[in-house]
């Protein structure tokens, strides 16, 4: 016998088709949006109290676009840009950290002020803790060099190479910075061509130029 | 492993939330709709990946609904009177949108047996065949589909007319 979960085209007392159960039950949706809203907050900050959130993650309106930040217990984990498919980055994240991942913006908090200081032109270098576990090896060398690339100033993609202890590895670097994880955070847009030009970027070309004229500017 | 817990939210929260509203009502919804969430949260890297989501959720809503309705009878204090229909439409709580008579409905869905309400609501609200309220509520298949169609039948006879009388009178 077939079952099927949206009856219809019955009018039996017991039965009811699509139309006349939206009509007996349209009660149950008031005010659906605003209850929603409510109990996501509620569940996200339960969650966060009961340790239960792999990673939390939100999203903030940046001169560069809206980016998606997440972070783990240990620290922010996942900094994306638009271009970079946001939801493609959270199903990387349930599978390399674990699928309890919810909107859960109290978790960013900091990184969040940090960010909107340094788009201010407040803030010229980053205090978070920070998970790496989604870079390993040689790409790891890079990101971690990365911070000693300072506010303003820029590297090429050579002499990163050669800070991470492989002076031929120049392709590498490029990798490394286009996978970069924590772009912004990690300022792999301070990594540009030998004969100056930008170059590519994680979250485009244009992001990385507005980044580097902001930086010169201040 | 499994996809990102909060599209589980997105995807079935509200379907969830209808389910609470019509199993213990508009009051009691919230509280059972975020322990069962919180509840599932907790069980979901264990979920196996082809499990039915919805019927999983359902399960769980089910054994909230049952331990608030407990809570509540063991503090009969707490219980306060439904509010005047007037009241609670304009008390923002029920429904502010006019969308629907909420505390009309849940008073009808009240009126049912507990396993008829379960019923209705797993199988209009949460989607669920039959086999699977089985499971959840006890008794067999049949029981079930026989649970549901007699509290539709009773909902249709005390509810819709109510509405509609009213309805017309506005």
């Amino acid at each position: 016998m077939s079952e099927s979960a949206e009856p219809t085209g019955t009018t039996e007392p017991g039965t009811i088709n699509g139309a006349q159960r939206t009509e007996l039950f349209a009660a149950l949706r008031a005010d659906e949006d605003t209850a929603m809203a409510r109990l996501r907050g509620r569940l996200a900050v339960e969650a966060e109290r009961e340790g239960l959130l792999d990673v939390a993650y939100r999203t903030l309106d940046s001169p560069v676009g809206t980016l998606l930040l997440a972070a783990t217990g240990r620290g922010v984990v996942r900094v994306a840009y638009p271009s970079q498919d946001h939801d493609a980055a959270l199903a990387q994240l349930a599978e390399v950290v674990g699928p309890r991942v919810l909107y859960a913006p109290a978790r960013l908090d900091e990184v969040c002020r940090q960010l909107e200081q340094y788009f201010a032109g407040r803030r010229t270098a980053f205090d978070v803790p920070l998970d790496l576990r989604l870079s390993r090896g040689f790409r790891l060398a890079v990101l971690t060099h990365l911070s000693d690339i300072g506010y303003g100033r820029t590297e090429s993609y050579r002499e990163v190479a050669v800070a991470a202890g492989s002076p031929k590895a120049v392709r590498a670097v490029g990798t490394a910075c286009a996978t970069n994880p924590l772009p912004l955070v990690l300022p792999c847009h301070r990594v540009v061509r030998s004969d100056g030009s930008f170059g590519q970027y994680a979250g485009g070309a244009e992001a990385k130029q507005i980044l580097l004229r902001m930086e010169a500017a201040a | 492993m499994g996809r990102p817990f909060e599209q589980i939210v997105s995807e079935h929260g509200p379907a969830v939330l209808r389910v609470c509203r019509a199993v213990v009502g508009p009051v009691d919804a919230e509280d059972a709709w975020s322990e069962t969430f919180l509840a599932a949260l907790r069980a979901y890297p264990e979920l196996p990946a082809d499990a039915n989501v919805e019927a999983w959720l359902v399960t769980i809503a089910h054994r909230k609904a049952i331990d608030l309705t407990r809570a509540r009878a063991r503090r009969p204090v707490a219980v306060a009177e439904p509010p005047e229909p007037e009241a609670a439409r304009t008390g923002g709580a029920a429904d502010p949108s006019g969308t629907g008579d909420t505390d009309e409905l849940w008073q009808a869905l009240r009126a049912l047996p507990d396993k008829q309400r379960a019923s209705v609501a797993y199988h209009y609200l949460g989607g669920l065949p039959y086999r699977e309220i089985a499971s959840i509520t006890g008794g067999s298949e049949d029981a079930a589909r026989r649970a549901a169609a007699d509290g539709i039948k009773k909902l249709r006879a005390s509810y819709l007319p109510a509405r509609n009388t009213e309805g017309a009178r506005r």
